[in-house]
């Protein structure tokens, strides 16, 4: 599948640490078997990722710690410069930036959220989310009330000038994201922001960085452990071992043909109605049937229409985009994949 | 063969200790052997033998060579002293604008750099010391003698006490609080009333130009080092060896490049103070979070501005901590840089010594002391201090220190008009307490010496003898007893068993090099003094640390008494022994052991205090008694954690030792001191601090190793 004009695209992109990689990665002529590279001394980080990411899209990269995640993402926004291959960014070579243009770009293109926050502990709430315009050349002035919106945004008001160490874990992690999207960036790197959070809070942002995102369209890259936040978030989800990329398709995909025996095992325990769409288990329509006032759209999430189904006694319709009636769905079957399917199995 | 598979360690020890001393007994002293005072100098004594090297003629009394070896470096002092004499004198001639002479003239190149550098160190100094005391120096700096006779008024006027107090007072308060503000107006104005203002300030300049020449120079170096791994695997074998060499040693090869005077001690005072301000700008910097150096330049940093808007100010506190510790280091030498001129308390310390005034010494180490508490507690407070926003204040809140400050400069004004009104006919103490017009407590304490004299001179003098004739002389003989050869397998055996081969070449090659050096009997009475210093101090700072740690309140009250004597110059610790004994061996040993027990004392109690209390916990479900608590659970664990505090406490020993020779010793410290009297003495002063230094690190390195190992092996992460 190839996208028209992608905001990122990686090809063949390799990144080996260690004291000699290139020369490495030659000898190999590109064959990375992680065995033999770890024993020469040198750890993979990411191996031969390929992809391309379209605008206003949210890509999460899963993975076990240490698959290459961070990496991954570093490499993308040139913070470690990648053993190989090529990165573009809006169809610019990455790789080839000079250092002044490189600063352009994350001045104006580029945003960032990391783990740990990240906030700079001398400066206030409001300088920090100043700090990217300020470093770009801004008036203070303007900075200032540039910033004041942001904290708008990200529900901070009457923290302004707080300092990093009087907010809680989640507040921080507002100023983070308050501080990557001050200078409006196209695209949007989010490395595990929420995990350090508690799960209330982190339920909350989430549902924070869905609003905001339903605003901003932004084209984004998120890394996360959490499944579920994967799938609550994701477009597309990559899913990383060893710094492969084992599969990078649509939830529902990945869940329902996973590509490889650890994509398997990683959404085995996923429970199927928070990925799958009614579309994908309603039944052949019956023009005999009996059916209920109530319809479905046929791009529905199981889970989230689940109750009402539950609540009809007959079938219920399934319909698409425009009203036309696609199929029907028995609320035995909605009972049957919320508690018996994983037995039948 | 089972017990020695258990404990293979203890029966290398056991084996290694065996070997030493056999080696000890099976080598002979050579009939020809004494303690040599001159080895490899130019004296000539009879049955020397002699080589040449360079043009550099070494003479030395060969001997077997497992007992001594010949000194094969003997010619590296002249050498290091003939190559600066050259560099100095000879090398590179340049023309050179001289604005006294208004003509070119030829100089060499280095020395005409030690000119402008001491030229404008001392403009500097002098400046300072001239707002703060008055003076006219600087305006004739920047005109001329003719100049200033044809315009007498022209004389800086110097600030009043009162408005230097109030200012420091004000600091205090705006760092710290009450606290600091009242100890600060205690010490300013005990300062004042006892006549030592001018001296204090004489020193406070010299520190006001070389803590912050010493804290650019330190901090850029750091940055340098931090950035490039080049740089920092040079400077990192400089710096353990600047740490560790006595201050003394440096003091010649300074007099020999800059002279004597104010200057050459500021210089040679940052030197000595820059390397640890490197050592925390490097730790600080290190020791960011990737992810926030990561987030500066996702929000497009340049170079420059990562390093000052990000990287500095994260790393605020270890800098400022470094701030601490440069602060300190130009106390401890604005009184050891004294021997080679400068001026203030420092210099009133040494005279007063020299005279045996004890009492005139008191009471200006008192005030070096005060000044270096009240210091080290303002810039301590400054580091801690957390920045404030002030963004929502108004312009009289905010500025409300400063508005403040102007008051009281406009109210000291008017004192000192006043007070040269009423006092006309005698001094204006409003404005400065001559040095003899404050109150003197001299005749006091001298009087007290006296009388500690009277009273107990036989106890002291039975005490004295005693610890001469059958501890320390017997000690010093088994040192030089030891053959070479049983010195090198003893320290490489301890090196191989702690730390593997690696450690033992390291520890052999730094003995080899004091081996090799002409000095080798002297290292060896070095060594034995700090011995007995280290394990006299060690004895009391692990069991006053033990005592103390049971107990929060008793380790806090410690833990502040060790950092307020660390504070004080070493040099101040020479006073009061010389009140109890005199001029002899004892009392630079009780300095020893006095200085020495800090570190001593404060690490025991650290590695006591930090012991997890989940651990005394389950000790204590199973039953132990305090007893078997402390020997069981809390020595073991906190073990290597105070072998680090004795490593220090190696250190302050071998410091106070060297600086004891200025009482009169027998080791390299009297050497050094001999070498500041000698204009030839550049090369064997910094040799012999390398020496010293050697002695240190060879301590260092194994105590270190042990510890790091013992502490991975514990499960602490360091
Ligand atoms: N600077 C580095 N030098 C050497 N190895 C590194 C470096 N950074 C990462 N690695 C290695 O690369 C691999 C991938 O690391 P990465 O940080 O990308 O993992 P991750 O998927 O982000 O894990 P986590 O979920 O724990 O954050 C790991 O094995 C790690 O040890
Ligand atoms: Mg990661």
């Amino acid at each position: 599948m190839t996208i028209e004009n992608p905001v990122i695209k990686c090809d063949s992109v390799y990144k080996i640490f260690g004291a000699n990689p290139e020369k490495m990665l030659e000898n190999n002529s590109g064959n990375v078997d992680p065995k033999i590279f770890q024993e020469a001394g040198y750890i993979v980080g990411v191996n031969n990722a390929s992809f391309e990411v379209s605008k206003g899209e949210i890509l999460v990269v899963m993975g076990l710690s240490g698959s290459g995640k961070s990496t991954l993402l570093r490499c993308i926004s040139r913070l470690t410069d990648a053993t190989s291959g090529k990165i573009y960014i809006d169809g610019q070579e990455l790789l080839a930036l000079k250092n002044k243009e490189l600063i352009e770009l994350r001045r104006n293109k580029m945003g960032m959220v990391f783990q740990s926050f990240a906030l700079l502990p001398h400066k206030t709430v409001l300088e920090n989310i100043a700090f990217p315009l300020q470093i770009k050349g801004m008036k203070t002035t303007d900075s200032i009330s540039k910033s004041i919106e942001m904290v708008k945004l990200v529900g901070l008001e009457g923290r302004e000038n707080y300092f990093p160490r009087e907010l809680s874990g989640g507040q921080q992690q507002r100023v983070g994201i308050a501080r990557s999207l001050a200078v409006e960036p196209d695209i949007w790197f989010l490395d595990e922001p929420f995990s350090a959070l508690d799960p209330l809070i982190r339920k909350e942002m989430q549902d924070e960085f869905l609003r905001l995102q339903s605003s901003l369209k932004k084209t984004i890259m998120f890394v996360t452990h959490d499944f579920d936040e994967a799938l609550k978030l994701a477009d597309r989800i990559a899913i990383m071992k060893d710094g492969i990329i084992e599969q990078l398709d649509t939830p529902a995909n990945i869940v329902l043909s996973p590509a490889t025996e650890y994509v398997k095992k990683f959404t085995q325990e996923v429970p199927r109605e928070k990925v799958l769409k009614i579309e994908s288990v309603m039944d052949q329509k019956d023009e005999g049937r009996n059916l209920s006032d109530f319809t479905v759209s046929k791009d529905a999430i199981i889970e989230t229409v689940a109750e009402k189904i539950l609540g009809q006694e007959k079938s219920v319709a399934v319909v698409d985009n425009d009203n036309n009636k696609v199929g029907i769905i028995n609320p035995t079957k909605i009972i049957r994949i919320l508690f018996g399917e994983k037995k039948s199995e | 063969m089972n017990i020695i598979n258990q404990y293979p360690k203890t029966f290398q020890w056991i084996f290694l200790i065996l070997v030493f001393f056999g080696l000890c007994f099976a080598i002979d002293v050579p009939e020809n052997y004494k303690f040599i005072r001159a080895q490899a100098e130019h004296s000539k004594v009879a049955g020397q033998t002699e080589f040449n090297f360079i043009g550099i003629t070494v003479r030395y009394i060969e001997y077997n060579f497992l007992w001594r070896i010949p000194p094969l470096l003997g010619w590296l002092p002249i050498w290091v002293n003939d190559s600066m004499f050259f560099l100095l004198n000879d090398w590179l001639p340049m023309e050179f604008w001289d604005p006294d002479v208004e003509k070119y003239k030829t100089r060499p190149l280095i020395l005409q750099i030690t000119r402008v550098i001491s030229g404008s160190i001392l403009f500097l100094i002098e400046f300072i010391r001239e707002i703060l005391i008055g003076g006219i120096k600087t305006i004739v700096a920047i005109t001329s003698w003719d100049w200033i006779d044809e315009n007498p008024w022209a004389e800086l006027p110097g600030i009043p006490w009162t408005i230097v107090t109030a200012g420091t007072v004000i600091l205090s308060y705006k760092l710290s609080g009450k606290g600091l503000a009242i100890f600060s107006l205690i010490a300013m104005v005990y300062i004042s009333i006892f006549g030592q203002w001018e001296p204090s300030m004489q020193t406070l300049s010299f520190i006001l130009v070389a803590a912050p020449v010493s804290f650019i120079l330190g901090l850029s170096l750091g940055i340098m080092a931090y950035k490039s791994k080049t740089v920092e695997k040079a400077l990192y074998p400089l710096l353990l060896v600047m740490q560790t060499m006595p201050q003394y040693a440096v003091l010649v090869p300074a007099m020999v490049l800059f002279g004597i005077g104010d200057h050459s001690a500021a210089i040679i005072t940052i030197v000595v103070a820059t390397p640890p301000m490197i050592l925390l700008t490097l730790l600080g910097l290190r020791g960011i979070s990737p992810e926030v150096i990561e987030a500066g330049k996702m929000s497009g940093c340049n170079d420059f501005q990562l390093m000052f808007k990000v990287l500095i100010p994260t790393a605020r506190r270890d800098i400022l901590i470094g701030v601490n510790q440069v602060i300190m280091v130009c106390l401890s030498m604005a009184v050891i840089a004294a021997f080679i001129g400068a001026k203030g308390l420092g210099w009133n310390l040494l005279l007063a010594l020299n005279r045996l005034n004890i009492g005139l010494a008191l009471e200006a180490g008192i005030c070096i002391s005060l000044i270096a508490v009240l210091l080290d507690k303002m810039s301590l407070a400054w580091a801690n201090k957390q920045t404030d926003y002030f963004g929502n204040l108004n312009f009289m809140k905010r500025r409300k220190y400063e508005l403040f400050f102007v008051v009281t400069v406009l109210i000291g004004l008017v004192l000192t008009y006043f007070g040269s009104f009423y006092l006309k006919d005698g001094y204006n103490y409003l404005y400065e307490v001559p040095h003899n017009k404050g109150i003197s407590t001299a005749e006091f304490w001298n009087r007290g010496v006296d009388w500690i004299w009277d009273t107990f001179f036989y106890p002291l003098k039975i005490f004295n003898t005693w610890l001469i004739q059958d501890v320390l002389q017997p000690m010093r003989a088994a040192y030089l007893r030891m053959p070479i050869v049983a010195t090198f397998v003893l320290v490489m055996g301890a090196g191989y068993i702690i730390g593997g081969i690696r450690s033992a070449f390291v520890v052999g090659g730094l003995t080899l090099f004091i081996a090799l050096s002409p000095w080798w009997d002297r290292a060896l009475v070095t060594a034995y003094m700090a011995t007995f210093g280290v394990i006299a101090s060690s004895i009391i700072g692990i069991t006053m640390g033990t005592l103390c740690a049971q107990n929060t309140y008793s380790s806090k009250f410690i833990l502040a008494v060790c950092d307020i004597f660390q504070t004080f110059p070493s040099f101040v610790y020479l006073i009061p022994v010389m009140m109890l004994f005199g001029v002899t061996d004892t009392s630079v040993l009780i300095a020893v052991i006095v200085y020495a027990t800090i570190p001593a004392t404060r690490y025991t109690v650290e590695g006591l205090r930090s012991i997890p209390p989940a651990l005394n916990d389950a000790g204590a479900m199973s039953g132990v008694n305090n007893l078997q608590r402390i020997f069981k659970i809390d020595f073991p664990l906190a073990f290597p954690h105070i072998m680090l505090g004795i490593n220090q406490t190696i250190v302050f020993a071998l410091f106070m030792v060297i600086i004891g020779a200025f009482i009169g010793t027998e080791d390299l410290g009297q050497y050094i001191l001999k070498a500041l009297s000698d204009l030839k003495g550049g090369g064997k002063g910094l040799i012999l601090g390398i020496c010293v230094a050697f002695i240190a690190l060879i301590f260092d390195n194994l105590i270190k190793t042990y510890a790091d190992k013992r502490k991975k092996e514990l499960g602490y992460v360091s």
